[in-house]
């Protein structure tokens, strides 16, 4: 069984050297996509992931980066919109750095594509409503 | 062929007016001709749906027993203040209150996640609110402490009062400044980063009656999802700003105080909102059907984003430091494109009015007109019109 789960690293300022999501993807055949990096020689290093593939092979990566000393945080519900609470004014738009939020052009009713969502948390003290909720 | 109100609404009794929204009429009017679109059509319904602060619920909650004065004590509903100084058991909660403890901006960009606006949108959904009060207590009132939960389907009146709603047209805002700026008119990105605009338009209720020829005290209206009725001309109401040729307002204008019973209006058009670092407020939505009486008003109503311009001012100097100038107009056309031009810069834009919930209001009103349980008013008396000479005053400070 395949799984997908978002979640945040921590790498402690000892171990921002090594590649470890190069061994992720040789050593466990994982794939994924970096949702935000902050990475410095000498400092904490903050990694959001989307971590993709087989079950077993998800538990022992993520086994291995504990090994590791990495702190792992899931992200498993992430930025997500109360459809209830969203009034669609749109105030959101601008705010978000990656385009997440579009006009749909006919009804300018407020799209979101979460896909396109870093988990930033601009939105979510942006929206007058307070229409988007930041789960962890 | 001028027609009537009362010829409308018995045409509305019969169910056999033409009602059509303030988008529709855009189309009609393009292909039929302003002269055979106002002979077809009776009625153009207008809607807005934004943040409103000058917004407030008057509260009569009953006696208790034995009796206590609250005029003059210290009343809170949820924890945000309400305002005593009226009589015993009258009380008025303004959007933008918050409670005491709230950090405001001490914590900047302070959040405003609860105030007045939040409550009177829970008191409108049916919750029971916490009242807690201190008075000073009286011969004919004695108590002093009055801690309970009320419930706005028991409480004597819950009045919705707002005394400046549906601004005919309103800023763009932007930041020329190399910091974000938190405000009103949301958060406005350093150096241009994105402007802010507020009004739907097109289907705004006043935008598309620019000289006040039918919208009057008395006007019978849509508010917050029930009825309500244009009590007054809005505070700063100014209708000798700047117009076109058309007649419509440049730059803010004319507004409206309305009123309404609270008890039959419904949470999800009057909604609590918190704009980051300025404070709580209300979104209310507004529905304002326009008579067409005449040729002249069908053409008011057939107004488009094109025609309809605004200016855009800078929030991080001109608009604080009230200075009158602007960094130009743009049309609402421009600004629904997502991008304007400001000093040769591309600017995206964002709204705060939400375009699909007008859209949304102006069809309820529609089907209310349509099904005959919506009659039109005659207004008893014009809001203030260019030939008023009223324009809004800057404060005049005088030494003590």
């Amino acid at each position: 069984m395949n799984v997908s789960r978002r979640i945040v690293l921590h790498f402690p300022p000892n171990i921002t050297g090594q590649p470890v999501v190069y061994r992720l993807v040789k050593d466990f055949g994982l794939t994924f996509n970096i949702l935000k990096a902050s990475i410095s020689p000498g400092q904490e290093g903050l990694l959001v992931l989307e971590l993709s593939g087989e079950q077993k092979n998800y538990d022992k990566g993520i086994k291995y980066l504990a090994d590791a000393g990495v702190k792992i945080q899931s992200l498993s519900q992430d930025v997500v919109r109360d459809e209830s609470k969203c009034t669609h004014c749109g105030a959101c738009i601008t705010i978000c750095p990656t385009d997440a939020f579009s006009l749909e052009p006919k009804s300018r009713k407020v799209l979101f594509d979460h896909n396109k969502c870093v988990i930033c948390g601009l939105c979510v003290k942006a929206c007058p409503p307070r229409a988007m909720i930041l789960y962890f | 062929m001028a027609k009537t109100i009362a010829e409308i609404n018995e045409k509305i009794r019969k169910g056999k007016a033409v009602v059509v929204t303030a988008e529709e009429v855009i189309d009609i009017a393009q292909k039929r001709g302003v002269s055979r679109a106002a002979e077809e059509i009776d009625v153009v319904t207008t809607g807005t749906f934004g943040p409103m602060c000058s917004s407030g619920v008057f509260l009569n909650i009953g006696h208790s027993k034995p009796r206590i004065k609250l005029g003059g004590g210290k009343v809170y509903l949820n924890d945000v203040p309400v305002y005593t100084g009226i009589a015993a058991v009258d009380l008025f909660l303004g959007a933008t209150a918050i409670p005491d403890d709230d950090p405001r901006n001490k914590l900047y960009p302070g959040e405003f996640n609860y105030g007045g606006g939040h409550v009177i949108q829970e008191l409108v959904a049916g919750k029971d609110i916490r009242l807690t009060a201190t008075a000073y207590g009286t011969d004919c009132y004695p108590r002093k402490k009055l801690e309970t939960l009320i419930n706005i389907k028991d409480i004597n009146e819950a009045i919705l009062f707002n005394i400046r709603n549906a601004y005919q047209n309103y800023n763009v805002a932007v930041n020329l400044s190399d910091r974000v700026l938190y405000s009103y008119m949301g958060v406005l990105k350093p150096n241009l980063g994105n402007a802010n605009y507020c009004s739907a338009g097109q289907l705004s209720p006043l935008l598309n009656d620019p000289y006040y020829k039918t919208m009057g005290v008395g006007t019978k209206i849509f508010l917050g999802g029930g009825i309500g009725y244009v009590a007054w001309h809005g505070t700063q109401h100014n209708p000798c700003a700047l117009r076109g040729d058309n007649g419509v307002p440049r730059r803010g204008a004319g507004t409206l105080a309305v009123i309404g019973d609270l008890k039959q209006m419904k949470p999800e058009w009057l909604v609590g909102t918190s704009m980051l670092g300025y404070g709580c407020t209300l979104t209310v939505g507004i529905g304002v059907p326009i008579p067409i009486l005449s040729e002249e008003i069908l053409r008011y109503t057939a107004v488009s984003d094109a025609d309809i311009f605004a200016p855009v001012v800078d929030y991080a100097e001109a608009y604080p430091q009230t200075k009158p100038d602007i960094l130009g107009e743009v049309s609402y056309a421009e600004l629904k494109s997502g991008r304007i031009k400001v000093r040769g810069k591309d600017v995206p834009t964002a709204s705060l009015s939400s375009y699909p919930k007008a859209v949304e209001i102006a069809n309820i009103l529609k089907k209310w007109i349509e099904s005959g349980e919506f009659l039109l008013t005659e207004p008893v008396a014009p809001l203030p019109g260019v030939e008023s000479g009223v324009t809004i005053k800057a404060l005049k400070e005088r030494p003590i």
